[in-house]
């Protein structure tokens, strides 16, 4: 019992990041058409800008404090970098999107070989509170106490966007932009700003799971985290359904367990130690046969 | 234009139009003037180009060529900005958002601060109702009068309407050109239609396209009352009345 509480929490952590990162994936695909393979290099960006400045922090008041200063720097960091690639790099190829593809795959290239040139090749050490390595018991499982924290963060990210989506002058652009993003421009609104807007909005998101991911993956972070993340996360917006926010949450937490479950068990009784990778790609597989539009069908951004 | 009726200023002005989509060549140079007030019939078979004429003209569609409104060259500009300048588009297929509410799709319309909601719930009483509704659970009828309450929500000085009555029953055919007539007080229209009792009723100058081209201009009713010209432009039997 006591182990598979600690499964079904560390999946449920687990699927909060892919989440972070499959929120913004999803809005910027159902908006703009933008299949963003650099998305991916926002978390690493978002992760090593919040290492770096923790490291120049040095004893500045508590190890909490610290931790919220930096999360906040690589937060803003991956927000502004995403503006900056949708308005440098994508806006100028809007509406052609192969060369969207060959831009965003070649940054997402070049951003980790600037990460290794610039900080090197191997992990870092990821200082974060010590509270978030002590653990709770939790029906007699010892659960890490960041995998909570992933969870919460996760949980508020999907409360904010989705009262964004629905509450606000903006979400209610982006809400119809993914339905006919035509028809936005012919009522006079410039679909441009939340295009900038979207992307800004995922790559903040991205950096929260980058943030996330160095407490969760035993407090390190390394240059091709973005990249093994975001296939999973690309898969996760498959089955949610593109553009669905609420299809991209469910499906996040069903591949964030099934992964963990698959893997737990499949080593312990198949001597299977991929069970868990295979599983994922399985669904995905499923999915694509059975449902193609995915869990929340076609165009449903906030439901 | 009769010699008692005061000359009309010319408000949308479209002088060699062209737009290739894929390898068609679909407007071929087109040229036409819509005069200040009242209805502008774009008229033709199916397939002409009046569509795409209308959406090159929203900047929907890539296009080259002039397109002045109320003098000032508008071609270059993206679509918002067309828009802005007071130019409001009913698409023929309507494409109202499925997923968003009657009232969303409205609010979406608003420019300025300054949405006509007294106006066009006064012409819809019918979308006051059913203003929480999800705007694709509504019939074909009650979807085309969300998007022409779109375009009269703002104070337009040109509306763009494409095929308002395709594919509705006679009776919400009637309504809706009452509402366009009602509408054509406040606006210059040019209006694509397929029924020519309802152009018969609302126009008062008519433009004919054919294969990418304008081959007629000139007043609605001498046109639509002639069965010879009717099926030379329009390859329809009979008049319009």
């Amino acid at each position: 019992m006591s182990t598979f509480v600690l499964l079904t929490i560390t999946g449920l952590g687990l699927g909060a990041m892919y989440f972070l990162i499959a929120s913004g994936l999803s809005l910027i695909y159902g908006l703009m058409g933008v299949l963003n393979f650099a998305h991916g290099a926002f978390l690493t960006v978002g992760a090593y800008s919040s290492w770096w400045l923790s490291t120049q922090l040095g004893g500045v008041g508590s190890d909490v404090l610290r931790f919220l200063l930096s999360a906040a720097f690589g937060l803003l960091v991956g927000a502004v970098v995403a503006a900056l690639v949708e308005l440098v790099l994508i806006r100028p190829l809007y509406q052609r999107h192969i060369e969207q593809v060959l831009v965003t795959v070649g940054l997402s290239l070049a951003m980790v070989a600037w990460v290794q040139a610039t900080w090197g090749p191997t992990e870092r050490v990821y200082e974060a509170p010590s509270w978030l390595a002590r653990t709770t018991e939790v029906f007699g499982a010892r659960v890490p106490n960041d995998r909570f924290v992933e969870i919460g963060v996760a949980a508020v990210v999907l409360v904010g966007i989705v009262a964004f989506l629905r509450y606000t002058r903006y979400g209610l652009i982006i809400r119809a932009g993914v339905e006919n993003r035509a028809m936005v421009t012919a009522l006079g609104i410039d679909v441009r700003r939340a295009f900038t807007l979207v992307f800004a909005i995922g790559g903040l998101a991205a950096a929260l799971a980058g943030v996330l991911s160095g407490v969760y993956f035993g407090g390190s972070i390394d240059p091709d985290r973005g990249t093994s993340l975001l296939i999973f996360a690309f898969i996760v917006v498959v089955i949610g359904g593109l553009g669905s926010i609420m299809g991209s949450a469910v499906a996040a937490v069903l591949v964030g367990l099934v992964q963990q479950y698959a893997n737990y068990y499949g080593s312990e009784y198949l001597d299977f130690s991929v069970l868990g990778d295979l599983s994922v790609v399985l669904m995905l597989a499923i999915t694509l046969l059975v449902r193609p539009s995915g869990l929340a069908g076609k165009w449903s951004v906030a439901h | 234009m009769s010699a008692l009726e005061p000359e009309r200023r010319t408000l949308l002005a479209v002088d060699d139009l062209h737009v290739h989509l894929g390898a068609s060549h679909v407007l071929q140079g087109v040229s036409f003037a819509v005069a200040e007030g009242g209805v502008t019939a774009l008229l033709g078979r199916n397939g002409v180009g009046k569509t795409t004429t209308l959406r090159a003209i929203m900047g929907l569609s890539p296009r080259r060529g002039r397109v002045t409104l109320a003098g000032e060259e508008i071609a270059k500009l993206p679509t918002h900005r067309i828009v802005r300048r007071g130019v409001g588009y009913v698409p023929e297929d309507r494409d109202v958002f499925a997923g968003l509410t009657v009232e969303e799709n409205l609010r979406l319309a608003e420019r300025n601060g300054t949405a006509r909601y007294d106006l066009v719930y006064g012409l819809f009483p019918e979308l006051r109702e059913r203003a929480g509704q999800r705007a694709g659970t509504l019939s074909g009828g009650q979807q085309q009068m969300v998007a022409i309450a779109r375009a009269l929500l703002n104070e337009n000085r040109l509306l763009l309407i494409d095929e308002p009555t395709k594919g509705l029953a006679p009776l919400l055919v009637t309504e809706v050109a009452r509402v366009l007539e009602q509408a054509s007080e406040l606006a210059t229209i040019l209006l694509v239609e397929q029924n020519l009792g309802v152009v018969h009723r609302l126009a008062r100058d008519a433009i004919v396209v054919d294969q990418g081209r304008v081959v007629h201009t000139g007043p609605a009713r001498p046109l639509l009352e002639d069965p010879a010209l009717v099926r030379r432009f329009l390859g329809v039997s009979g008049a319009a009345v």
